[in-house]
């Protein structure tokens, strides 16, 4: 069957750690356009969830640093930060380590992707599962883009490796929702915290919704940086799920600067 | 000296109970295992949480470490500020400060 849904969202630790400090108002339209991609994603009655997220040091760090690793586990668990800091309770949410070995032995043959069979979620899956999911009653794949330790993989290079997943995933019987999450320009954790380059987001938001290769690609990371901060590396994870969905239109639910949370919060979805 | 050595002892305590355990009862034995410096090991004990933030810790290792010794989210961003203030610019890694007012 293949992929059968696809979409972008912020993970941004403060949508639910820093919750009562946003402007009420963005906070509850943002919330609600979480819900909504929620509750077509269930509609689309996946199989598995595979989220391409970019985690920042929960499960690796500079003396193993994989470009790219899929979760190959039948559980994983999560949030590995404190959960009153995040707002989000521990729990255990399922896998499926059979379809993630078939994606992961299918894609090995163009692309040299790292495994792991213990994963515990950071914020970057959580807050999204969080909206998205939140009886977690999908069997979760989490593919992990090193965004965080340089030297990062190319933009092109996180392109292809969408398109490689892509064709793993339509080469398998079951239904396959994919949700990349990462930030647009942002500099977090910081003391700039707060700071966001709307013009910069939008204009990236309309390659990104006119599945743009070129111009997706076309950015060094010394001007991702200048312009997007260091947050903006994650852009990563938006061109993957571009790579997964070229030549299928996508539709932009909300974008809206939230300084508190540290990021324009963007929910989108691709009609696949 | 090694920003590497600071980055993954924070990234442990982070990530793992057993060495937050060890951290909650005996700090210094910890710490011995990791090449530190003096200034870093000043540091990491005090906690200079703006001093950490100069010598390059990444932030999504260094806000973890500010909260679990008891700093809200405010007052780590203060801490960072006042580092920049205290002890100049950031020396290493990818969280240099651009204006440093952010929007907040």
């Amino acid at each position: 069957m293949g992929v059968v849904f696809a979409g972008v969202v912020s993970h941004a630790p403060g949508i639910t750690g820093r919750a009562e400090r946003a402007d009420p108002a963005l906070r509850d339209a943002l919330y609600e356009n979480f819900y909504r991609l929620g509750r077509e994603l269930k509609e689309s009655r996946p199989d598995a969830l595979i989220v391409i997220a970019a985690e920042h040091f929960a499960n690796f760090f500079m003396d193993n640093m994989p470009a790219y690793c899929m979760g190959m586990a039948d559980y994983y668990e999560g949030p590995i930060e404190d959960e009153q800091w995040l707002g989000i309770s521990r729990v255990r949410i399922p896998g499926n380590a059979a379809l993630a070995g078939s994606l992961i032995e299918s894609m090995l043959a163009e692309f040299d992707l790292a495994y792991a069979q213990e994963w515990k979620f950071d914020h970057g899956v959580m807050v999204p599962l969080h909206f998205l999911t939140p009886e977690y009653d999908i069997p979760v794949i989490p593919v992990n883009v090193n965004c965080q330790g340089p030297p990062l993989t190319p933009l092109a290079r996180a392109y292809d490796f969408g398109r490689a997943l892509r064709r793993a995933c339509d080469a398998r019987p079951e239904r396959i929702a994919i949700i990349g999450t990462g930030g647009i320009s942002h500099w977090p954790a910081t003391p700039d915290s707060g700071k966001i380059n709307e013009a910069w987001d939008r204009a990236f938001l309309e390659s990104w919704l006119a599945n743009d290769r070129a111009a997706l690609t076309s950015f060094t990371d010394e001007e991702t940086y200048l312009e997007a901060g260091q947050g903006g590396f994650e852009i990563r994870t938006f061109i993957a799920v571009s790579g997964a969905t070229q030549g299928c239109a996508a539709e932009l639910y909300f974008y809206e600067p939230i300084p508190i949370f540290a990021v324009g919060c963007t929910v989108a979805r691709v009609h696949v | 000296m090694s920003l590497y050595y600071v980055q993954k002892l924070l990234y442990q305590l982070n990530r793992d109970p057993h060495a937050r355990r060890r951290y909650e009862e005996d700090f210094d034995e910890l710490l011995a295992e990791y090449d530190l410096d003096a200034e870093e090991l000043h540091a990491i004990r005090e906690p200079d949480i703006g001093l950490l933030y100069v010598m390059g810790v990444n932030g999504q290792i260094l806000m973890h470490y500010a909260a679990l010794r008891g700093y809200a989210w405010d007052e780590y961003i203060k801490a960072m500020r006042d580092g920049l203030a205290e002890h100049g610019d950031v020396r290493a890694g990818l969280y240099v400060t651009t204006d440093g007012r952010g929007a907040v």
